[in-house]
């Protein structure tokens, strides 16, 4: 019975809330890794992006609402979604006429581009203040628990509860289907291969009459895409914030870095393990020590490594580890 | 030609002498407050309110043989000190005898230091609320009409221990509030043979407290004490903790009590409690009676403490029998206590009256007001518990 207790906690505190947040993450590193795989460059108004995709699926969702359209036991913002991303990927073609276009025209270097995506990440910043405001929206409807702790705990008669919301388990769902569908792109397709080989070698590319316009416009709508879908899915599990997206580029940069830049599985892979070390540094290992250890073992201390404030820490100190014995990252990425 | 020159000069001569005889009879008082920053939205009515307490003194004209008083605005951005002081000190170019004010804690620690102390004047904080004020070195120069969070951690203490509860977890909003009330409970609820399992800190503005949870849940306990605000991580706390299960029963300070989270987790939160600084009574009525009468806004925070803190200026200076600093720094405790006639708000020309026939007044206000200690005040709180839904007050402390 401890045993189980001993999962169940374990389960409850760690495992479902860091692999929700986890494949958040890896969407959003997806989104990070392709702009500098093909566009070759450090998108920082990628956390930006996604508040403003966020953004344009709430404002949707508040209109379905209101003319009575819901999706049952699934949030409405899901319905909603679909326009998000043709809003998000028209802001981001636009940014891209108007911006970055110029810069690749007159062959600018990587750094200016980057520089360049700060500004934009500033513009936006204040653009999804001025329409949504400052402050928290919640736009999660429909069921709110696939599993109740509370219910859990009388179902089983355990002493620990189990609590899995609806939204960790679409988040889950949702970004298994992205990937999957993004590989089968990528690979697959004429479209997808096209996008490689420009990746691969840009001179190339071009020689064999690859259209560098189209792989462009074709990488930002998958990058809106991607973006849009992150952001929906942070704000469902959580809540949305304009000035929480903005702190979430850190974490991303981690992951798509310690994946390695340029290289999609990569992303997925830093996402969790970003996002698993986090959770597993900063948790109090006390309650699953207690049921695991006989009762003269059993802990006084709380058994942290370290304080939760230092959550942050743990994703640079990976970073660091990772740039020092292996610059281009665990999958080989470009180097940085 | 001649005679218009003649006339224009003659005037002018006059006029001069003509303002300073008007100006030997008003005295000017310094209304220092945020009013840009974090809290502006709160010191419009905070202003209105130290305002309708000179106006009442002057209306009364029992006060120090027609001698009048008028506020004089300075703005404390609330978040920058050396702006603060620099208000300050244009407030003592400007010749107040005495502030109301600081607003922010932060702002009043440094108007004391830099301007209040070297000048000797006195100041009357209607919303200062760190501990740290309670021990800041003042010459006897601060007070303040709000309690200090130290107290409210007793009084927070002191409901637990009364419920019976022995075990609990703690978290707080990490900045000067969440860690000085901290810090504060534990003292005090330690000391009441309480026991606290672990206490987490928590950022505001953040997404997900899966991992602060998981702490809490881990240490265990048999409620969560939550310090923070309700519209920020406060609120991303108990939210998670209801979500994984962790805790069912939330002990809340004042900065989680609003409508706002009762909307969003009332339902869930059955049988949480928590304190909140609040009057009630004579003093809270007849407050609202006159700001009611005078179109000013009293329902807003602290616009009680603003008017106390004005009226007990007013009220120390009659005391001592002249406008000045030293004579309102030396009469506020005694205006403020008993023994003495009890004063509630618009009765301030009555006061006035009784001080000018060599009387004693013990100031009410709108808030209670008993200054203790150094010169804070006692506060007195509700605690509160929600029911159904909603909040339902337990008693008053």
């Amino acid at each position: 019975m401890d045993v189980i207790n001993a999962i169940v906690a374990l389960l409850n505190f760690v495992i479902i809330p860091a692999t929700a947040y986890g494949s958040q993450l890896a969407l959003g590193a997806l989104g990070v890794t392709l702009i500098y795989g093909i566009l070759r460059f450090s998108n920082f108004a990628h956390g930006d992006t996604m508040a403003f995709g966020t953004m344009a699926t709430i404002l949707i969702t508040w209109g379905l609402q209101s003319m009575g359209i819901s999706f049952g036991v699934l949030p409405t913002a899901l319905l909603a979604l679909p326009f998000g991303i043709a809003i998000t990927a028209l802001l981001v073609l636009g940014t891209d006429k108007i911006v970055y276009g110029y810069y690749r025209r007159v062959k600018a270097k990587p750094i200016v581009l980057v520089m360049a995506s700060i500004g934009v990440m500033f513009v936006l910043n204040g653009v999804v203040r001025l329409i949504i405001g400052p402050g928290d929206q919640r736009f999660a409807d429909g069921e709110r628990f696939i599993i109740n702790a509370r219910a859990f705990r009388e179902w089983s008669g355990l002493e620990e509860g189990l609590a899995f919301k609806t939204t960790q388990g679409i988040t889950i769902v949702t970004a298994a289907i992205v990937v999957a569908a993004l590989f089968w792109f990528l690979n697959r397709t004429r479209t997808g291969k096209s996008m490689r080989a420009y990746s691969d070698n840009e001179d190339l590319a071009l020689l064999s009459g690859i259209n560098p316009e189209r792989v462009v416009m074709i990488t930002w709508i998958i990058v809106a895409a991607l973006a849009t879908i992150a952001g929906v899915l942070y704000g469902l599990d959580k809540s949305f914030k304009p000035f929480t997206y903005f702190q979430l580029l850190l974490p991303i940069f981690a992951s798509a870095i310690v994946g390695g830049l340029g290289s999609p599985l990569g992303a997925i892979a830093g996402g969790f393990v970003i996002a698993f070390s986090e959770v597993f540094v900063t948790y109090a290992w006390k309650k699953v020590v207690t049921y695991l250890a006989p009762e003269s073992l059993e802990p006084s201390g709380l058994l942290q490594l370290l304080g939760t404030d230092y959550k942050f820490a743990v994703s640079f100190a990976i970073l660091v580890i990772v740039l020092l014995f292996r610059p281009t990252g665990l999958f080989k990425g470009k180097s940085v | 030609m001649k005679k218009l020159l003649l006339a224009t000069a003659a005037t002018a001569l006059v006029a001069p002498g003509a303002f300073a005889a008007s100006h030997s009879s008003e005295v000017k008082i310094g209304v220092l407050l945020g009013f840009t920053g974090p809290i502006e939205s709160l010191t419009p009515m905070m202003y209105d309110s130290a305002a309708l307490a000179m106006t009442e003194v002057n209306e009364s004209g029992n006060f120090l043989e027609g001698v009048t008083l008028a506020p004089v605005q300075a703005d404390t951005t609330c978040v920058d000190a050396s702006a603060a002081t620099a208000a300050a000190e244009q407030l003592v170019a400007d010749g107040v005898v005495a502030i109301v004010g600081a607003a922010c804690s932060g702002s009043s620690t440094a108007v004391l230091a830099n301007v209040a102390m070297p000048n000797g004047i006195p100041m009357i904080s209607p919303s200062s609320t760190s501990p740290a004020l309670s021990t800041a070195e003042d010459n006897g120069l601060f007070f303040r009409t709000a309690p200090s969070d130290a107290r409210q951690g007793e009084v927070l203490a002191q409901v637990l221990t009364d419920k019976g509860v022995t075990s609990v977890a703690v978290t707080y909003t990490n900045n000067d509030y969440g860690k000085g009330f901290s810090d504060a409970f534990a003292a005090a609820f330690e000391g009441m043979g309480g026991s606290i399992t672990t206490t987490v800190p928590h950022e505001d503005g953040k997404g997900d407290y899966s991992a602060e949870v998981g702490s809490l849940a881990s240490a265990g306990g048999d409620a969560l004490v939550v310090l923070g605000y309700a519209d920020q991580g406060g609120k991303g706390v108990i939210q998670s903790s209801l979500d994984t299960g962790a805790f069912d029963t939330f002990v809340m300070g004042d900065g989680m009590y609003a409508d706002a989270l009762l909307a969003d987790l009332g339902g869930d939160m059955e049988g949480s409690y928590g304190t909140v600084p609040w009057s009630e009574g004579e003093g809270a009525d007849a407050f609202k009676a006159i700001t009611d009468a005078a179109g000013v806004n009293g329902e807003s925070s602290f616009t009680r403490e603003s008017y106390d803190a004005a009226a007990l200026l007013a009220l120390a200076a009659m005391k001592g029998g002249e406008a000045t600093s030293e004579a309102i720094a030396a009469n506020i405790m005694d205006v403020a206590n008993a023994p003495g006639e009890p004063i509630l708000p618009g009765e301030l020309g009555k006061a006035l009256q009784i001080l000018a026939d060599g009387g004693e007044i013990d100031y009410v206000g709108a808030t209670n007001v008993e200054l203790v200690g150094p010169g804070e005040a006692a506060g007195s709180y509700r605690e509160y518990e929600i029911k159904g839904g909603a909040y339902e007050t337990v008693t008053f402390r």
